[in-house]
């Protein structure tokens, strides 16, 4: 429920959990990095998948290893699932993702104007005249949009898929968390999990001839698909991405 | 210019034989040859960062994805990296090359660098990071080879320490 005494800005009208359900379908195939505490529970919470990596604790840098992702795979799609409060601890990492611009990141920041994960009391300064959105932007990069709507975030999310062009968007959301912040996989787990799982992503048969990165055991170009039926879908192109 | 581009290309050259093929940095002036040498590789994804913790990240993402990767910084560089070290590198067991210019050692006649460089082995030392010193160019591709080796066999990060015998050419000029 919005908070009277949270924000400047009053009219965010979607929980990050709705918010999430509804790009779910958009999102679940591919490469996901999410942030520690409530993003990466609720995600969780709408059924795991190998490919979701939940980076916990270490605050600001979700971007950053998304960022090492798409770099290093550019046949994928990846989606960070960032926070106000991870953002502006690493700031700089939106002008290191703009200049490197890699097309295939979509870099989600649900701005709650507060460190959540800590307890609602604590505000960012997103909650006073601060914008990650103008930050993303006046960092280069180019698509970026602001949105308070599940649905809108959807078709925004959608359109960055499809579009190939790293973007920023951030999802206004009120600042509630999940009951429980339990996760299973172990991070552990979690992290050799999504490190398999990424080595069969995306590879078409034959189509793998980079070397083998970490002297693990060969890639096997399975030829599965990373594609999601639902970013095929028709998109409404009417937007107010910022281009 | 008195830093050694000669030695520059041997580290370059090793880190390449190495199968890096993603190099994250932010350079003081005994890097700028490496820096230069990976920005003009083809074969290489440089990413120029803002502030070295960024990297930490950056390469973390990358070895996930199977991408052999490097960071070149200078040791307060790497002090300004240490949570992320910590929190991802060490808790999430994934390895990590640090290429750390060794500021502040014996011959350093800039003061600012002497306070760093007098903690930077206690500190790799207190988080449990395997380092060496690079001092000659003949160690060079041994010393990287084994660095990564071990990083590789215990999911950790290790440090290899540019020091001024390898990096600076002139005796006789100062950084
Ligand atoms: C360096 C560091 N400082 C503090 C913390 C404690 N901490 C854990 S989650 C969190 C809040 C993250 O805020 P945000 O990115 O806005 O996400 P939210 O919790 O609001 O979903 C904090 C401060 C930490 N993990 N690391």
């Amino acid at each position: 429920m919005p908070r009277s005494d949270v924000g400047g800005d009053q009219s965010a009208i979607m929980t990050r959990l709705e918010a999430i359900e509804d790009i779910y379908p958009s999102i679940a195939d591919h490469v996901v990095v999410t942030i520690m505490g409530a993003t990466a529970a609720e995600l969780y919470a709408c059924g795991h998948r190998p490919n979701f990596f939940y980076l916990e604790h270490a605050m600001g840098l979700a971007s950053s290893m998304g960022l090492g992702i798409a770099l290093a795979r550019p046949d994928l799609k990846v989606i960070v699932l960032d926070g106000d409060g991870s953002v502006l601890m690493n700031m700089g990492g939106l002008t290191t993702m703009a200049r490197s611009d890699p097309p295939n990141l979509v870099h989600v920041v649900f701005d709650n104007e507060v460190l959540l994960s800590v307890g609602v009391s604590f505000t960012t300064a997103t909650a006073g005249p601060a914008d990650i959105e103008g930050i993303a932007r006046e960092s280069g990069i180019r698509r970026t949009a602001t949105c308070r709507d599940p649905r809108e975030l959807r078709r925004l999310v959608d359109e960055a898929l499809l579009a190939d062009e790293l973007s920023t968007i951030v999802a206004k959301v009120d600042p509630v968390g999940p009951d429980s912040y339990f996760i299973d996989p172990h991070m552990l787990e979690n992290r050799f999990e999504f490190e398999r799982v990424l080595r069969k992503m995306g590879r078409s048969a034959g189509g793998d001839s980079e070397a083998d990165g970490n002297g693990s055991s060969n890639r096997d170009g399975n030829g599965s698909s990373n594609t999601d039926g639902e970013v095929d879908r028709e998109i409404n192109t009417i937007g107010d991405w910022n281009e | 210019m008195p830093v050694s581009t000669r030695n520059s290309r041997i580290i370059y050259d090793a880190l390449k034989a190495e199968g890096i093929r993603l190099v994250s940095a932010l350079p003081e002036t005994w890097l700028v040859h490496l820096v230069g040498m990976a920005d003009d590789d083809p074969e290489m994804t440089l990413v120029r960062l803002a502030k070295e913790e960024e990297g930490v990240g950056i390469s973390a993402g990358a070895y996930l994805a199977g991408t052999r990767s490097a960071m070149l910084m200078q040791n307060h560089g790497f002090l300004a990296s240490i949570n992320a070290i910590v929190s991802l590198t060490q808790l999430y067991r994934v390895p990590l090359l640090m290429l750390i210019s060794y500021r502040g050692e014996f011959g350093e006649s800039h003061p600012w660098q002497t306070e760093g460089g007098g903690v930077t082995i206690p500190v790799l030392d207190a988080l449990a990071i395997p380092w060496k010193k690079l001092e000659s160019p003949d160690e060079v591709q041994k010393t990287v080879r084994d660095a990564l080796t071990l990083s590789y066999a215990n999911l950790r990060p290790v440090a290899l320490l540019l020091c001024r015998d390898l990096m600076w050419e002139e005796t006789s000029q100062r950084s």
